[in-house]
């Protein structure tokens, strides 16, 4: 399980990352090498050029303008996971990446690099469509943005162009006082989530949902939005019975099947983990019970 | 047979520091990855990609071309050596089964060493492996050990051998039963898994005309041996030599077709050659475990008590016969009936060659599947007619003056005699000390408001101590320095702080200054290893009776010296004192060992030196028993289990260190709650391996671990020893997929619903009321 | 096939600085463990899924069967050989792992130690769940894991400034 061999890019601007990208055939970006590296051991992936981000400048960092927080692809989990905007502002977040792996990956996983992995199980691909997040990505061309909800094209196909890289996200800070809930079932810690579910409410001042987002990771090739329950639930008074009406839409979902989990559980799943992150999302508004 | 020493001695009984763990916490161990030798070249297996078929070609010329690559081999460059052969076996007729060290002709499963590549750097090794190209003609595989059996080559069938034990009339007892309980039950493929891998480095050093095979483990002397005569040496020219194993479990230091390769090698290319499993590698190549199939089924009476248990099982071998031949699934026949009374039993273990990966022992080998054959036909006997599953034990263990209790068995080769155990006595201590009386209260209290919980048990007997023999040479220096050499083997347990506990008790010195050698042929002519939780029982004694017969020779040299009588005499602080007057140092062991040099006026006539050598020899096992008790709790939402506590209560008879009795019993739990809940090697409908990394193969995490409680019982010692113990290394995991089924069949309120491990949370949810 | 790329890297180990000329495709884990003479960083899997390699990168923990020894290149590199203040003394994390029995076989060890050398400089005073989540991603298949957490609790009170 060693790597084939390559021949290893070290740029250290954006300018030459993206003059290597597109001089050179099959070539492999290196982010935090979380994904590509076992893809190398186990021989999975065999590249010609690697070219390594973790010299580029620039590319990590969070900065808050206004009501938006850039995150530099490059950026850390850990670093976004610890930084105190995030907690006190963005607990969905928080609490998605508190999901991701373990520790020592998150301490060299990237934000840019598990997005652009795109694994349909991935925490981050599911909570950056919850948070309807925006992708900067830098090519040849110059800079474009992508909506989140359009970046997955399929199944762990990013609309990337191969001479085109992502370059950071943009996150709008939810509303103050909205309640949220990232819950996923792995079989065991750590692992990635066989489905997971993302929620977000806000409520008016009467009492009433205004508004909710429902995100369901795993179930599909890319994440799903829940959008029958979430027009089930806008305006209405949040009880129990309705997180459950509305987590039992989540049983018609087209959910992918392999050898270990068949359809029919994976809905089971995201029904489930709906009305729990329903339930908690609600749990956690301001002044809730 | 000399005198128990004290239940808890100076030494012995308590739980003192390991002398294993200061270079293994500062990084400087050395497993086998870790040695090294000057020019060392590396080999690389390539390996069968489909699970069946002949072997029509391989194309070697792209590898042999890549500069840096030494040589290839296939069948044809080893066609000379024998296949591995297998060491435990009554059975006739497995010969044919044995794996050839590289596939000859026809691959078997999905893994098989098809060729060798040897390489100037492991990199290259990998690139030149990746060249081989294997031409292979796909053949049907057969991967479930139910069918029918077929051709495994012409003229023998893929079933082997059927195992057979019988005692009483169990036909009789059949035609007069009461009622009669049966069951269909499976337990999944599943092993050892130790966190390193295996790894094997070979040089032959022509000045000593000595061949050395390095990371070796568990059984180096049957190894040495067999590897000499496949390799037409002399076993003196040969030496096996372990450094840290990073864990055993039975899979680590059998006898592989790699360990012979890399020996070729060495001899046949003129450098050391190293070779070190990976990953992805190991789950192929090492041995599985477990896969069984059992139906059977049990005649009662009234009360629930058994007459006869009639079972038929199907063990899932995978490819070949390996060193173990029909162990497991001999040890599955004989331990299934456990502790209980009965009067007739009749098993028939079909044992089955499939199209996966070869199987052998894992800790507790035959007796995680038997005990949880037999314990969920305890709990089916017990919801049958209706009375609590503790109770339904009760009236089925056998009493402590059934003991000693011979079973009409046996196992492994000896007659199964269960030598001592208080079963019903360990039950009631299991049950307090878990508090079930107050629990079914508590899980009543959660049902009613809406939680799905239950409890669960499992009582196990196991065997340990597997003779038939073990050495120990004991010497002091003219420096006072103590070492102990011993045929057995290290994986990781903590055997030289154990044998150096026993040694020090009785020479009054300080344990951590004896250095304990293991795992070495050249420093002893014999040894048995380290399997079988026979360690402590078997080199344990030979190391009490080596240091009795240092104690009696110090005595016997110091006596004239000091104008004393040797019964005058005794031990103290490393010294000969007066018994009389303890307090004071007469003579220290080293200045003993000095009047005992070969130029001393004392030897004349004597063989010089403080040393001595004495060996263990038993014809029967011993048999520690225990219970575990669990609690689950079942996620409505997933179907997940949760383990929410554990205990397992262990009668070992004496303990020499509780701390790594407990340690041995824990990880244990952690490896059970693997097979239990989460372990399993899978394979597509063509017999493509789908467990081959550990994001597959689930190997449970602190995170899934329960709170556990560990009772080490010292009720029964072992009369068949002079320390009393019994082994202690496979209670831990025996008993923990039979409780784990009848917590979980408790927390659906089903009795019996549980019939296949590993337990998935999609089969519960399944299970659950919609 | 063309000659191998290597590259010359100069990069802190355990305090010292140290050279290697390495290919580009070498480990980090290989490098430190044949370039350096540093085998107390185990392979377990090679694919960042056991932690036994684990080793801290400027005070982080890594897997070092993930990042390519290149990647090293002016960074400060810990190993589990850089833990022990002495050689007659031990870190207090190593002290408490040999007096709770919190390693068998050894093999995992290093790698808890280093990811636990990192969290107890993060989190000085941690509860008993908060160490399970810690060292959740490395895999002991000796010791059950309890003794691990007892014995981190233990070094964490001892690393913590006394009042």
């Amino acid at each position: 399980m060693k790597p084939p061999d390559f021949t290893y890019h070290a740029p250290e601007t954006l300018e030459q990352a993206l003059s290597l990208l597109a001089s050179l055939d099959n070539a492999r970006l290196l982010a935090g090498g979380q994904s590509l590296m076992p893809m190398l051991t186990m021989r999975f992936a065999f590249p010609d050029h690697v070219i390594d981000l973790n010299r580029v400048a620039g590319l990590a960092g969070i900065t808050q303008t206004g009501d938006t927080l850039r995150i530099g692809a490059m950026t850390r989990q850990r670093d976004l996971l610890d930084h105190p905007f995030v907690q006190q502002k963005i607990p969905l977040l928080a609490q998605a990446l508190a999901l991701i792996g373990h520790r020592q990956t998150r301490n060299r996983g990237t934000i840019g690099g598990s997005l652009c992995h795109l694994d349909p199980a991935a925490e981050l691909v599911s909570v950056m469509t919850a948070l309807g997040a925006t992708i900067e990505i830098a090519g040849p061309n110059g800079p474009r943005d992508v909506a989140m909800a359009d970046f997955p094209l399929g199944y762990m196909t990013p609309s990337l162009a191969p001479d085109e890289l992502v370059t950071a996200v943009h996150l709008p800070v939810p509303p103050p006082g909205h309640g949220a809930s990232f819950l996923e079932f792995s079989r065991r810690h750590g692992d990635f989530a066989i489905v997971s579910a993302a929620v977000m409410l806000t409520r008016h001042s009467s009492g009433h949902l205004a508004d909710a987002v429902i995100t369901l990771g795993g179930v599909g090739p890319v994440p799903l939005r829940l959008a029958k329950a979430e027009a089930l639930l806008a305006g209405q008074t949040p009880t129990p019975d309705l997180f459950t009406q509305a987590a039992c839409l989540a049983r018609e979902i087209d959910a992918m099947e392999d050898a270990q989990i068949p359809a029919w559980y994976r809905r089971r799943l995201a029904e489930s983990l709906t009305r729990r992150a329903l339930t908690a999302a609600h749990q956690s508004l301001p002044g809730a019970a | 047979m000399n005198a128990l020493p004290p239940a808890k001695g100076q030494v012995i009984g308590h739980s003192v520091t390991r002398l294993e763990d200061g270079p293994l916490v500062r990084g400087q161990g050395r497993f086998a990855a870790d040695v090294n030798f000057p020019r060392q070249i590396f080999m690389r297996v390539v390996r069968a990609q489909i699970a069946h078929g002949h072997l029509i070609a391989i194309n070697t010329e792209a590898a042999r071309a890549l500069p840096g690559v030494i040589a290839v081999w296939t069948h044809a460059d080893v066609a000379s050596i024998p296949p591995i052969p297998f060491r435990a076996t009554r059975l006739q007729g497995l010969e044919p089964y044995c794996q050839p060290i590289l596939a000859a002709g026809r691959v078997r499963y999905a893994g098989e060493p098809v060729a060798v590549v040897f390489a100037e750097n492991p990199y290259l090794a990998e690139d030149a492996a990746d060249l081989v190209l294997a031409e292979i003609e796909e053949l049907p595989v057969l991967l479930d050990a139910r069918l029918p059996p077929a051709e495994f080559a012409p003229g023998t069938s893929t079933e082997p051998a059927i195992v057979r034990k019988q005692f009483g009339d169990v036909d009789a007892a059949f035609a007069t039963a009461f009622d009669v309980v049966a069951l269909d039950l499976s337990v999944g493929r599943h092993s050892g898994v130790p966190l390193e891998c295996r790894g094997a480095i070979a040089r032959y050093d022509a000045a000593h005309d000595v061949l050395e095979l390095h990371g070796t483990a568990k059984k180096q002397h049957w190894n040495r041996d067999e590897i000499a005569r496949l390799l037409g040496l002399r076993p003196h020219g040969v030496h096996l030599f372990e450094g840290h194993v990073g864990g055993g479990f039975g899979v680590r230091g059998e006898l592989y077709p790699e360990d012979l390769l890399v020996c070729l090698a060495a001899l046949r290319l003129g450098r050391p050659v190293k070779w070190i499993e990976d990953r992805r590698e190991h789950m192929v190549a090492t041995n599985h475990s477990r896969e069984q199939h059992h139906s059977l089924r049990a005649a009662i009476d009234a009360q629930g008590r058994l007459l006869a248990i009639d079972a038929v099982f199907h063990h899932d071998q995978g490819a070949y016969v390996r060193t173990h031949g029909a162990r497991v699934a001999d040890l599955t026949a004989a331990m299934l009936p456990g502790p209980y009374r009965l009067h007739a039993y009749r098993v028939a273990g079909h044992f089955r060659l499939t199209n996966k990966t070869p199987a052998a022992t894992y800790r507790a080998p035959g007796r995680f599947e038997s005990t949880f054959v037999r314990e969920r036909l305890m709990d089916a006997i017990a919801a049958r007619i209706g009375v609590d599953p503790i109770e339904l034990r009760r009236r089925n263990l056998l009493a402590s003056a059934d003991m000693p209790h011979a079973r009409q068995l046996d196992a492994l080769g000896t007659d199964v005699v269960l030598d001592s155990g208080d079963y019903a006595g360990l039950l009631d201590k299991s049950l307090a000390r878990f508090g079930w009386d107050a629990l079914q209260a508590e899980l009543r209290a959660r049902r009613a408001a809406g939680e799905l919980v239950g409890a669960g048990i499992g009582f196990f007997v196991e065997k340990s101590g597997l003779g038939p023999s073990d050495g120990v040479r004991i010497s002091v220096d003219r420096t006072g320095a103590v070492e102990l050499v011993s045929g057995a083997a290290s994986v990781g347990q903590g055997v030289e702080t154990v044998l150096a506990q026993i040694c020090a008790e009785t020479l009054t010195v300080d344990y951590r200054a004896i250095r304990v050698v293991r795992g070495r042929t050249d420093r002893i002519e014999f040894g048995n290893g380290a399997h079988a939780s026979r360690v402590t029982v078997m080199s344990g004694s030979a190391t009490h009776l080596a240091a009795l017969e240092i104690r009696a020779m110090a005595l016997a040299t110091a006596a004239p010296l000091l104008q004393a009588q040797p019964d005058e005499l005794t031990l103290a602080r490393g010294h000969v004192v007066r018994i009389a007057a303890p307090e004071t140092d007469l003579m220290s062991l080293a200045e003993v060992a000095a009047h005992m040099g070969p130029g001393s006026p004392l030897m004349i006539g004597r063989t010089p030196g403080l040393t001595a050598e004495r060996w263990f020899y038993s014809d029967h096992m011993t048999y520690p028993y225990g219970v575990h008790l669990a609690v689950v709790r079942i996620d409505r939402g997933t179907g997940e289990i949760r383990v929410e506590r554990y205990l397992v209560a262990n009668d070992i008879g004496r303990a020499v260190n509780p701390m790594l009795v407990e340690g041995q019993i824990a990880g244990g739990v952690a490896q059970g709650l693997g097979g239990a809940l989460f372990e399993e090697f899978r394979y597509d409908e063509a017999g493509q391996p789908l467990s081959t990394t550990f994001a597959d193969y689930l190997i449970p995490t602190l995170a899934e671990m329960p709170a556990l409680d560990v009772l080490v019982a010292e009720d029964a010692p072992s009369p068949l020893n002079p320390l009393g113990v019994k082994g202690a290394g496979e209670g831990g995991i025996n008993g923990v997929g039979a409780a784990i089924a009848s917590a979980v069949d408790d927390a659906l309120r089903k009795p019996g619903a549980i019939t296949t491990l590993p337990i998935l949370p999609r089969q519960v949810h399944a299970m659950l009321p919609r | 096939m063309t000659e191998p790329q290597t590259r010359h890297i100069t990069l802190r180990v355990n305090g010292q600085a140290r050279e290697i000329t390495t290919p580009v495709r070498k480990t980090l884990a290989d490098a430190l463990r044949t370039d350096l003479g540093l085998t107390g960083t185990h392979l377990g899997c090679e694919t960042g899924l056991c932690g036994a390699c684990t080793i801290l990168v400027d005070g982080r923990a890594m897997r070092a069967c993930l990042m390519l020894a290149v990647q090293a290149e002016g960074h400060a590199i810990t190993t589990i050989e850089g833990l022990a203040p002495s050689p007659s003394e031990l870190h207090p994390l190593q002290q408490a792992f040999c007096r709770h029995h919190a390693l068998q076989c050894g093999f995992c060890t290093p790698g808890l130690l280093t990811t636990l050398v990192e969290f107890l400089h993060d989190v000085p005073n941690p509860s008993e769940a908060e160490i399970r989540e810690a060292i959740s991603g490395n895999l002991c298949r000796c010791t059950g894991y309890d003794t691990i957490v007892a014995a981190t609790l233990e070094a964490a009170a001892m690393l913590r400034p006394q009042p």
